[in-house]
């Protein structure tokens, strides 16, 4: 482990470089690293320069706007704070889970399949693929997803595709592709009509193959860069995730399941509504972001990792068989114990884009997605927490209103919050084994970025804009003074300047 | 002899009494407008309506139609001065439809929308104001107050109660409510009034209502407001 790097003794004599904004990803974040004279890295760091302070804003507002307005937290996964917020406001009107309509809860699942294979799809082919097909110190002129489409044409289109096939099916239930309504408390606003089912349907067979391709591609990248691939940035840890009561892969609602490091069982079938009992958040000075951990191990030992690679990792099996099977063959890969690879969470993802596509191949054929019963309501309660496997991870929102059913607290855990120790870690080792002692190049800086990049991070709602984000990285001496800068503009050309 | 005036070179009859744009609503003749109902009496405080009636700039809604008017209604000039009233209602309010329970409903952004607004053009003036949540069944939230005016008139001349008024000049113009408290649950005010249904933006509410409708189904989802204006019965269509 590399925890001494988080904070170096002598902060001020140390040379400075900093990596911001971390691209490819989704929001605002940058690294910075301090170095000795030697390039020795000394300290490292991921920081969240943007705060949103959504928390405050939701409170004042009625409960019913929650859906719609925490969309906004994320212009990627808009539909899981959707769903997380709309799964909390049943409650506030008496609806719990097993209660809701048969028809609202399979609509609801359909569209979080639809949000996360579009999620997985973008971050793998766009933002991912290039680190992946060419190297993470290849040319920086290649890293982007058009040199994938140039050199892998197939798989770049198939990535584009299976992104707007998740797209479309938001469109259908919720009736926009970013941003729509759909979930409202205790139910949803429409069912599927026969056309636009059929027009789902149409290329619903296509896309299970395509992902099914997709993951014998990770496989084979994984399985032939061995062991850089299972140790690059991998760190033992907890994983967290709900599973469904019989241990089943789940991603709209379950129990909190949570296995440590060697795969013993922590936690299972957890109620989440008592999440604080198990869960307790640590604030940081040099971050915007929590470090959230699990009360039993304390603040030292008790940090997880949350999405994909905890989800494939702790679930007894996928109830859908092609993904099944290759959960199979990704537990064989490490004997059928925990798989710690940081990288190994492109290959449980594209598993998962997998169950996406077979389940709502499933829905589809479920009569129940057409009609019936849409929306119940029960007797009026004060609290309300709804927690769903986001994309990234599990993603708690939890909210208290008044007796005008105004807002009067709120607190949310994201996804990406959950891995925020791990993600350091991760920089930490990179930094400390890849960096270390080296000249600092981009390519190698690029190291950084992919081990971030591995956790699909979402570091605030802004907006998304791929390879258009400026990069920029200082070289300031022991003085402080700056010595050189590297400076990536949003037309993706570099240009070197000296201080 | 009908008497007639005519609208953009186009000849319009109307009856001795009619305003302007009674007169046009009847020609179907689209004026754009917010604080008019057809059902009220006319306020004409947005300036929305603002015609050249013989090279003069009048409110359509008030106006006295007349023998021999020439109007100018639908013209580049008149529709950018519209537009530019418009940018100013959102931009004095808290106006954020993405999250607004009544887009797609909504008559100020309905109105934005066929006079092709795309930006706010002025600076935001972010006002602090509150929301009365008081009430069990209707909300306020004066972010979206834009003085029309409407719940007034509807509770005084339809509920035939007195629920509503405005209070103070110009920029601290704000809606009351007329109770000691001030607060509307203990006002006369029921969610079957007709002033608690009125509200052309989305400041007066049936609480717990918001998003049933889904997208695609809503008012403004496939016709512009001045389809829906000519062709609802009442020329005003909120619920
Ligand atoms: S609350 Fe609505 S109806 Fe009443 S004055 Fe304000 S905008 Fe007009
Ligand atoms: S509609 Fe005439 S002034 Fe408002």
């Amino acid at each position: 482990m590399y925890e001494h790097l988080e904070t170096a003794e002598n902060a001020a004599q140390l040379k400075r470089v900093v990596i911001d904004p971390v691209s490819r990803v989704e929001g605002h974040g940058k690294v910075t690293l301090l170095l000795d004279e030697n390039n020795k890295v000394q300290q490292a760091r991921l920081h969240i320069v943007e705060f949103r302070g959504f928390e405050r804003f939701i409170q004042g507002r009625p409960y019913w706007e929650l859906p719609v307005l925490v969309q906004r937290l994320c212009g990627i996964c808009p539909v899981s704070h959707h769903l997380a917020a709309a799964k909390a406001i049943d409650q506030l009107v008496g609806v719990d889970p097993e209660n809701l309509p048969v028809s609202a809860d399979k609509l609801r699942r359909l569209l979080h399949f639809g949000q996360v294979m579009q999620s997985h799809a973008l971050h793998f082919f766009h933002l991912s693929s290039p680190d992946l097909l060419f190297g993470f110190e290849s040319e920086q002129s290649k890293r982007s997803i058009i040199a994938v489409l140039a050199a892998f044409p197939d798989i770049g289109v198939q990535g584009v595709k299976l992104r707007k096939y998740g797209q479309e099916v938001i469109r259908m239930v919720s009736g926009k592709r970013i941003h729509g309504s759909g979930a409202i408390a205790g139910g949803i606003n429409k069912a599927l009509t026969r056309a636009e089912r059929d027009y789902l349907l149409q290329d619903i067979e296509q896309m299970i193959a395509w992902a099914q391709g997709a993951v014998v591609l990770i496989q084979k990248v994984h399985c032939s860069n061995l062991p850089y691939y299972d140790e690059f940035a991998g760190l033992r840890s907890n994983y967290l995730s709900l599973t469904k009561s019989n241990g089943a892969l789940e991603l709209y609602h379950g129990g909190i399941r949570v296995k440590n490091a060697e795969g013993d069982t922590l936690l299972d079938n957890i109620d989440y509504c008592q999440y604080n009992q198990y869960i307790h958040e640590e604030v940081r000075s040099w971050t915007y972001m929590k470090f959230p951990y699990l009360l039993s191990l304390g603040k030292e030992n008790g940090w997880y990792r949350v999405g994909p690679l905890a989800r494939v990792n702790i679930c007894d099996y996928i109830d859908t068989p092609l993904a099944e099977a290759a959960r199979v063959e990704f537990k064989a890969h490490s004997q059928e114990a925990l798989v710690h690879s940081t990288l190994a969470f492109h290959w449980a993802r594209l598993i998962e884009v997998l169950h996406c596509a077979e389940s709502i191949e499933r829905l589809l054929h479920d009569p129940a997605i057409l009609g019936g019963e849409l929306v119940t309501k029960g007797e009026k309660r004060y609290e309300g927490i709804g927690v769903i496997e986001a994309p990234r991870g599990t993603l708690f929102h939890h909210y208290q209103v008044d007796e005008n059913d105004i807002v009067t607290k709120a607190n949310l855990i994201v996804s990406t919050t959950s891995n925020n120790m791990a993600m350091n870690e991760s920089v930490r080792q990179v930094a400390a084994e890849y960096l270390s002692g080296q000249e600092l190049t981009e390519p190698l800086l690029n190291n950084i970025e992919v081990a971030i990049r591995a956790y699909d991070p979402c570091l605030s709602c802004a907006t998304h804009a791929v390879g258009k984000m400026p990069l920029q990285l200082e070289l300031v001496n022991a003085q402080g003074d700056l010595v050189a800068k590297l400076l990536k503009h949003d037309t993706g050309e570099f240009e070197h300047a000296h201080g | 002899m009908n008497k007639t005036l005519s609208i953009d070179g186009q000849e319009i009859p109307f009856e001795d009494g009619q305003t302007i744009m009674q007169a046009a609503t009847a020609a179907k003749v689209y004026i754009p407008h917010l604080c008019h109902h057809p059902e009220f009496t006319p306020h004409g405080s947005c300036k929305l309506c603002t015609v050249k009636v013989n090279g003069r700039n009048c409110s359509a809604c008030t106006f006295p139609a007349a023998e021999g008017q020439e109007v100018l209604n639908n013209t580049t000039d008149i529709n950018e001065d519209r537009k530019k009233i418009t940018q100013m209602l959102f931009v004095e309010g808290n106006h954020f439809c993405p999250s607004c329970e009544k887009t797609g409903n909504c008559q100020l952004q309905a109105v934005a929308y066929h006079l092709n607004m795309l930006d706010n053009h002025f600076p935001l003036f972010y006002p602090q104001r509150a929301m009365d949540a008081s009430h069990p069944e209707v909300l306020i939230d004066h972010n979206r107050c834009i003085f029309c005016t409407l719940c007034v008139r509807a509770s005084q001349e339809q509920d035939g109660k007195n629920v509503f008024a405005l209070s103070g000049r110009g920029i601290n113009k704000h809606l009351i409510v007329n109770t000691p408290s001030g607060k509307l649950k203990d006002s006369a005010l029921v969610a079957d009034d007709r002033a608690a249904h009125i509200c052309p933006t989305g400041a007066i509410l049936i609480k717990r209502t918001g998003y049933t409708i889904p997208i695609g189904q809503r008012i403004y989802d496939h016709h512009d407001i001045s389809d829906v204006s000519l062709t609802t019965a009442e020329a005003q269509h909120d619920h």
